[in-house]
């Protein structure tokens, strides 16, 4: 579904990433982990298509095309979803505005009618309650005064709503406490099909106990340096990212509890 | 007579930000009653495209673009005999609502009491102008404890539009009435006028309320800033009268250059007047608009709320004055600007100026300005969402506090407005 050869990406003539490659398949979910500045959101904001990032090498290939050359707004259509980590805030817009349209762009970019206002509020309470979302976000704007629970939880509300094809979620874990953490991850697992895949970019392990990934990524300076199962993440844990040679750390990652559960 | 001689003593203002090559006052046309005929396109296929596709977006009628475009059209027109039958029915409340210069004629001594009495001839450079030459406008009269049951309008009375240049407006409320006028068009007018220098009077006496909401979209010339109107208008009201109350609503997204400052004098004790803009400027567009509040009676109160965006070259400016007098014991006043830049051409101003006299009065002024958002507009992209429609999108949501002041109907077209004249701002 994902290939990605040799991406190289930089920013203000920065390199960031040089020469990632990494390859997903249907069905699967990869966790992407490494420290601070490791490059594992510009990856994810890249594939979605960021603009303020340039691309200098390398290719990628979504379901056989080349995903480089199509607008955000096209691979979203496409069934590209990203899960931000600091979803934004457009005031005076509201939230059911902003999803009701997402969602008939989308059933209009594939062939499908688009929902009018009534079917759109009956499948989108649903999928709240689902959430446990409390119905009044809708009306607020988008992202507006939302506390950091409830941003996290309507980026996964999008995703649901959404269905996509390829979903990365985005540090999507950070700032939430237990609960909260429980239902946005009950809310990946029941979106993991074997239609569907998923990239997890995440800076601790704590989220890969309840969404158990099929292979870990360790990135580092721009590359993935280490790749490995599920048990990769427990092994990190207990030995922090250092221990991976080839990856000096600044500062110090584990006495700032970067790894701490 | 009065008012040219005294305007030929006057200079043109030049305080303003905006710079326009001077106007030749003797070329401009002052009466142009019905054009004549053979100088109009004479059909459709005359009309630049450009301003085709904005009709075709904005859903006008086939007739009435022709109309709006200037195109002869021979065809009865239909809003006259739907002007009637809503003229007989606020006749019944003793409403009186036509033209200027049927007003002169009917009721002289209405006319002749009010007239002036808000923006005398000699107030400004175009007032005075407008005082000297105006041909003809909208007069409006709503009797004691009448609440008016629609919406009035100048649409109603489009067919008077070739006298819109230097239009005159005079709408009076008296005790206790209460009336919601609309004034203008969400369709750019084709037109070869260059100045437009309208002046509109209000009056509210004692408990009455006016709700006066303008959506202007006159043509703002090209995307170099060729052509297009010069917008210089005087909007004034009056509460007159205690407990009055006066709320201005504009929406202008046209002109070449827009000079406008609808104004409240709250003379009556506790008086209220409001102030809601959106003023968006594209291209070359420049707008230099605001409001002044003029606190006189006692715990009288006022609030602004101006939202300006500014896209392509566009240049907006915010200039507004509140004024406390001594004996405004109380008074209040909030204002708000807000400023919106999209690309790195453009350029917001404010320019608020206060004046308290009394030490009992609250004025709180508040300015922000912001770009709209890569960042904001990337998550509405990355949702399916495609650019353009994301800026009208989050450009909506920043007028919002505006819109819900409008009517309706109009509220849903000002949004589609917003729409069309950003088309194009963003890559």
């Amino acid at each position: 579904m994902l290939e990605i050869r040799n991406l190289q990406v930089s920013v203000d003539s920065k390199p960031i990433l040089r020469g990632l490659d990494l390859t997903v398949k249907a069905g699967e979910v990869h966790a992407i982990m490494g420290p601070n500045g490791s490059g594992k959101s510009t990856l994810a904001q890249v594939l979605a298509g960021r603009e303020t990032f340039r691309v200098t090498g390398g290719e990628v290939r979504y379901q056989g095309r080349d995903l480089l050359s199509l607008a955000p707004e096209e691979r979203a259509r496409e069934g590209l979803f990203l899960a931000f980590q600091y979803p934004v805030e457009i005031p005076g817009v509201s939230n059911v505005y902003l999803l009701k349209a997402a969602l008939n762009n989308i059933r209009r970019h594939r062939g499908l009618p688009e929902l009018d206002a009534i079917e759109f509020l009956s499948l989108i309470k649903q999928k709240m309650k689902w959430m446990d979302m409390s119905d009044d976000l809708l009306y607020r704007s988008v992202n507006e005064g939302f506390s950091g629970g409830e941003k996290k939880r309507n980026e996964i509300l999008q995703m649901a709503l959404l269905e996509p094809t390829l979903a990365i979620l985005d540090e999507t874990d950070s700032g939430l406490d237990i609960d909260a953490l429980q239902i946005v991850a009950g809310g990946i697992n029941a979106l993991r099909s074997p239609e569907r895949a998923m990239i997890l970019v995440t800076h601790y392990q704590r989220l890969l106990n309840y969404v158990v990934p099929d292979v870990i990524h360790v990135l580092s300076q721009g590359r993935i340096v280490k790749s490995g199962g599920k048990e990769l993440a427990l092994e990190l844990e207990q030995h922090g990212y250092s221990a991976l040679g080839d990856a000096p750390i600044k500062g110090n990652m584990i006495a700032n509890g970067g790894l701490a559960l | 007579m009065k008012a040219f001689r005294h305007w030929l003593t006057m200079t043109e203002p030049t305080w303003s930000t905006a710079h326009y090559p001077p106007i030749d006052y003797q070329n401009i046309i002052y009466y142009s009653a019905p054009k004549s005929l053979k100088d109009r396109p004479k059909s459709l296929d005359d009309i630049d495209p450009a301003l085709l596709r904005t009709y075709e977006k904005l859903g006008v009628p086939l007739k009435e673009r022709e109309m709006l475009a200037g195109v002869a059209v021979d065809a009865v027109f239909d809003s006259v005999s739907v002007g009637t039958t809503f003229k007989e029915k606020l006749s019944e409340l003793g409403i009186i609502f036509g033209s200027f210069s049927d007003a002169v004629r009917e009721h002289p001594d209405l006319v002749q009491q009010y007239l002036g009495s808000v923006v005398p001839y000699t107030d400004n450079f175009f007032a005075t102008l407008n005082s000297a030459v105006f041909s003809d406008g909208s007069f409006c009269y709503i009797p004691p404890g009448v609440r008016c049951p629609m919406e009035l309008s100048t649409y109603f009375r489009i067919n008077a539009k070739d006298t819109g240049q230097f239009e005159r407006t005079l709408i009076i409320a008296d005790r206790g009435a209460y009336v919601s006028y609309l004034e203008g068009c969400t369709a750019p007018m084709r037109d070869e006028n260059q100045l437009h220098a309208a002046v509109v009077e209000l009056v509210a006496l004692d408990n009455a309320r006016i709700k006066y909401s303008t959506v202007q979209n006159w043509y703002p010339g090209d995307k170099e800033g060729k052509g297009g109107i010069y917008n210089f208008v005087t909007t004034r009201g009056d509460c007159r009268g205690a407990n009055s109350h006066i709320s201005w609503t504009q929406v202008e997204t046209g002109s070449a250059i827009t000079w406008k400052y609808p104004s409240c004098i709250l003379r009556g004790d506790n008086a209220i007047g409001e102030f809601h803009s959106v003023a968006l400027t594209n291209n070359r567009q420049k707008a230099d608009t605001g409001s002044k509040m003029i606190h006189i009676g006692r715990n009288t109160r006022s609030t602004i709320v101006s939202k300006g965006i500014s896209a392509g070259y566009g240049q907006n400016a915010y200039r507004g004055l509140v004024k406390v007098l001594k004996s405004a014991e109380g008074a209040r006043n909030y204002t708000q600007c807000d400023s919106v830049l999209l690309g790195d051409q453009s350029g917001a101003h404010t320019f608020p100026y206060i004046e308290v006299k009394n030490p009992t009065a609250r004025v709180e002024h508040e300015a922000s300005t912001s770009r709209i958002g890569e960042d904001q507009l990337f998550y509405c992209r990355q949702r399916g969402i495609s650019a353009e429609d994301a800026v009208s999108m989050i450009v909506n949501g920043f007028c919002k506090d505006v819109f819900k002041e409008l009517p309706m109907e109009f509220a849903v077209e000002a949004q589609k407005l917003m729409s069309v004249s950003l088309e194009g701002s963003v890559g």
